[in-house]
């Protein structure tokens, strides 16, 4: 799995390719929490094009970074959904507690 | 730590726990970096079995989330512990019509789970962790813990056409 950061305006967009699991997803929650709580960028879109597996421990990164947006009064929003990223979201009930967008244009839409 | 090098794990077949021929039988180490090895051996044994691409999805995720469990909780994050999984096809005919399903096994020989734990969270809470069980009942028909012997079993089973709840209606036999 790689995670990368780029900045588009005035967000800053985390790429991550291959998968996410048990074995990876605390790097997630570091380049999350990275952006949100020490860089305090006011809007973070996490790319998952390239992710075509999620599991819970991946689920729960999403979750830390969505907390912490909300403490820190950023946006926290995805783009690119797997099928089986949006039913890992789905059948956990997170789905609908997510900013979910098709793409980076709309991810990063004023 | 490389897998590879651990140290040779406890001799899981002092217990007799598998007396019949199995589709698949994986023996692997509690490194999660070995979970990826798991959905990679899965996915063309379900796509074989002729389960939609959704199913296989589910199927592959119950099982990656039950090894997960076994490394992070029956394990405890130690890294060189023994963990088998056996596969195999499922039959069974209801109501005139025969069902293809897959039967997963999973063994591990860290201490007995207190069934009462083994309670999926509520999930109208938002925190993170403990979705994992959650997400293995919702994706298989049937999940069955048992203390056999010196070991932790997890069956899993599922359906290529069923729905929710009908699982164990109908005679179930392996093909």
């Amino acid at each position: 799995m790689k995670i990368s950061a780029r900045r588009v305006e005035t967000a800053t967009i985390l790429d991550v390719s291959g998968n996410i699991d048990m074995s990876n997803s605390p790097e997630v929650r570091k380049a999350l929490l990275r952006e949100i709580r020490e860089k305090g960028v006011t809007r973070v879109a996490l790319n998952l094009t390239g992710v075509a597996y999620i599991d819970s421990s991946g689920v729960a990164s999403l979750v830390e970074g969505l907390k912490a947006s909300r403490e820190s009064g950023s946006r926290f929003v995805l783009f690119g959904l797997s099928d089986s990223a949006r039913e890992v979201l789905k059948i956990s009930r997170l789905l609908k507690l997510f900013e979910v967008y098709d793409d980076e244009t709309q991810a990063i839409a004023p | 730590m490389n897998p590879i090098a651990a140290k040779q794990p406890r001799d899981m077949n002092k217990s007799s726990k598998v007396t019949r021929a199995f589709l698949l039988k994986l023996e692997l180490r509690s490194h999660p970096t070995l979970l990826c090895v798991i959905r990679g051996a899965l996915q063309p044994l379900v796509e074989m079995l002729g389960f939609s691409a959704e199913h296989n999805r589910e199927i592959i995720r119950a099982v990656d989330e039950a090894v997960a469990n076994i490394m992070r909780h029956s394990y405890q994050g130690r890294l060189d512990q023994p963990i088998e999984v056996y596969c195999n096809r499922l039959q069974r005919r209801t109501n005139g019509e025969i069902e293809q399903g897959v039967e997963v096994l999973l063994f591990d020989c860290g201490p007995a789970v207190d069934t009462t734990k083994l309670e999926a969270r509520p999930l109208d809470e938002v925190r993170p962790g403990g979705l994992g069980l959650h997400i293995i009942r919702g994706s298989m028909d049937t999940v069955q813990y048992k203390r056999a012997g010196r070991l932790n079993r997890l069956r899993l089973v599922k359906y290529a056409r069923t729905s929710k709840g009908e699982c164990g209606s109908a005679e179930e036999k392996p093909s």
